[in-house]
């Protein structure tokens, strides 16, 4: 593979199941280095996706190349070349930190003489020094799941697949794993993230937004953000919330009004209500208003904007 | 606030389980109507509070009163009131979605009457009308959470207690789970929910941030941001991470973090710290480069008042 050649290319990659189309004419291209995050409702086709990069699932028609190697006709190498932890990641419970990694090392067929220096290595990754011989399931959340970074780890693998990685971690834990895998993509490790929660998307360079087996999205986050939801949006401090979102429904230059905790999210398009009509307006319905600001809009607000239709449309097969 | 006004009132709940201290000495009060999330890590206490609440955990201390009627003593009077819906809610997944709320208003002896119109109203609120003939165990996982909600609802309880609701949810189902939890507060209904997801933790009306069985700030989403000491700012520079690298440690800087495309500074002054991160930044040849104020998340709030007592 040469320095320049994208580490993870697909090409067209479909997946159909009898009649169900998984995954669509996807093409995705991801650079050396770089830690791209994969979101997309459930159903979407991400895990088949992720299957098929990984070699452990047959395209139906299309191409992927992962570190260099075809997914289909040379599954046995890309498995060999890539790394894969999840939140839900089994560790052995029962073994101790150096067990477990021994374990996976064998899994991955890590040369006896590199085992030791490899596993000092996670060991010291994970920050687990002085823990080698505390049984995993004693072990809090954060120390858990770096250490199943760890095992992932242990071959060195030049790509990455993450699930979840940080779902339910302390946050100061959550903020030193995502520091790691900043690192990783310094020393040229490849990173695929597949997540719901879009402050695990805040961390990758680009987002892939996928739905209904296509994608339909690709960016960094800002540029993400960046896209239009049909307005401006507003935060709206004011009392009640209820009668204030039905009295905005309604009203003209709204496009959308919602509640959200203790505010009301407005995004008010062109030709009706501005910003500073919304006091005034409100107040004629007997709402008061305390506050009105423009926010920028989440990384979710997108997401829901750019996913077309309701969930129920989209029926696991 | 009158005693009226309170619809889950605990005080110094306890509860250790051998020798671990689940929970310590946890006060809130929650009044009727609020949205109220109790946040933190998995591991933080937040499943051990909620079985308190329910009824179903008898704690080693403390009192607790959900909708007047005192949890421990009376926790049979207590359980018509409350509703729980826990991390796995027990749907049956071979009977069909009206089956399944059938099936509950009869354990929760609602006339059959009142399961028909009720469970009606649910589905539609939830979106759910068109799958009443479909099995519980054939739908998505955002389904079948809002199923296991009406299911909650059909004994029309006044609060509503949920154990981590949307993990694994995705975002849309996400927003629709939320908009019917909107629904219900504005019909009276008193939520008290838990989640391990900051993000999340926004929509709620206040927040209870929990740590190590702890409670250790109690507030709404923006006076708690408020509380966070300094201020947050993003860099968008084209090599975010060598800008990092530099900052780290400089004066009136009190965190950094490296996000996608960006790095987050939390500052404790910004009117001063901007300038001099311009010109710190400028000499070491960091290119071009645009520093703005950065809303806090709910998770920046947590790290910087629960501090790094929270690493492990």
């Amino acid at each position: 593979m040469s320095a320049d050649a994208p580490a993870i290319l697909a090409q067209a990659l479909t997946k159909k199941f009898q009649s169900f189309t998984a995954v669509d004419h996807l093409d995705l291209s991801i650079a050396k280095g770089e830690i791209v995050g994969f979101i997309g409702p459930n159903g979407a086709g991400k895990s088949t996706t992720i299957r098929m990069l990984c070699g452990l699932l047959r395209p139906s028609e299309g191409s992927a190349q992962v570190a260099g190697f075809d997914v289909s006709s040379e599954a046995e190498a890309v498995r060999e070349h890539i790394g894969y932890m999840s939140q839900k990641f089994s560790l052995y419970g029962d073994l101790t930190v150096r067990e477990n990694l021994r374990f996976f090392g064998g899994i991955y067929r890590v040369a006896r003489r590199e085992i030791d220096e490899r596993m000092k290595f996670a060991i010291s990754m994970a920050g687990l020094e002085g823990r080698e011989d505390r049984l995993v399931r004693t072990l809090a959340g954060g120390w858990k799941q770096r250490l199943a970074l760890g095992c992932a780890i242990l071959h060195r693998p030049p790509i990455l697949f993450l699930d979840e990685p940080t779902s339910g971690v302390e946050p100061e834990a959550r903020r030193r794993f995502w520091d790691l895998i900043h690192e990783f993509a310094a020393d040229g490790v490849t990173i695929l993230v597949s997540t719901h929660y879009m402050d695990e998307a805040e961390y990758c360079n680009r987002i892939a937004l996928i739905d209904r087996g296509k994608l339909i999205a690709i960016g960094t986050p800002s540029e993400l953000r960046a896209h239009q939801l049909g307005g401006e949006l507003f935060e709206v401090g004011c009392a009640p919330l209820g009668a204030a979102m039905k009295a905005l429904s309604d009203a003209p230059g709204v496009v959308d009004a919602a509640i959200f905790g203790d505010r009301l999210h407005v995004v008010l398009g062109a030709g009706g209500l501005d910003a500073a009509d919304l006091p005034g307006f409100l107040g004629e319905h007997g709402i008061e208003v305390d506050q009105v600001r423009s926010v920028p809009p989440s990384l979710e607000d997108v997401f829901v904007q750019l996913v077309s239709g309701s969930p129920e449309e989209r029926m696991i097969p | 606030m009158t005693t009226n006004d309170i619809a889950i009132h605990a005080q110094r709940l306890t509860k250790s389980f051998g020798a671990v201290r689940a929970v310590q000495e946890a006060s809130f009060a929650v009044s009727r109507g609020e949205i109220f999330g109790l946040v933190g890590p998995d591991g933080a206490g937040k499943t051990t509070i909620m079985r308190m609440l329910a009824g179903v955990l008898r704690p080693d201390a403390g009192e607790i009163a959900v909708d007047g009627v005192d949890v421990v003593a009376e926790a049979e009077r207590a359980k018509l009131r409350i509703s729980y819906m826990p991390q796995r809610f027990g749907l049956y997944e071979d009977l069909t979605v009206a089956e399944n709320i059938f099936f509950y208003g009869e354990l929760f002896s609602v006339s059959r009457d009142a399961r028909i119109t009720r469970g009606r109203e649910l589905l539609e609120a939830a979106g759910l009308l068109p799958f009443q003939r479909r099995l519980a165990g054939q739908l998505s996982g955002g389904m079948k959470q809002k199923l296991g909600l009406v299911c909650a609802l059909i004994h029309t309880p006044r609060v509503l207690l949920l154990d981590e609701p949307t993990t694994g949810v995705d975002p849309v189902s996400r927003r629709d789970f939320w908009a019917i939890l909107y629904n219900l507060r504005e019909n009276g209904v008193t939520i008290f929910i838990s989640t391990a997801y900051m993000d999340e933790a926004e929509r709620c009306s206040r927040l209870a941030l929990l740590h190590a069985g702890a409670i250790r700030h109690c507030d709404t989403p923006a006076r708690l941001k408020q509380a966070m000491p300094g201020a947050l700012l993003a860099i968008y520079a084209s090599d975010p991470r060598s800008l990092r690298d530099i900052i780290s440690g400089q004066p009136g800087v009190l965190g950094v973090l490296l996000m996608g495309d960006r790095v987050h500074v939390r500052v404790d002054n910004p009117e001063r710290r901007i300038p001099q991160l311009k010109s710190l930044l400028a000499g070491q040849g960091a290119g071009e480069m645009e520093i703005k104020p950065a809303e806090p998340g709910i998770e920046d709030v947590f790290v910087a008042l629960v501090g790094q007592e929270g690493t492990a």
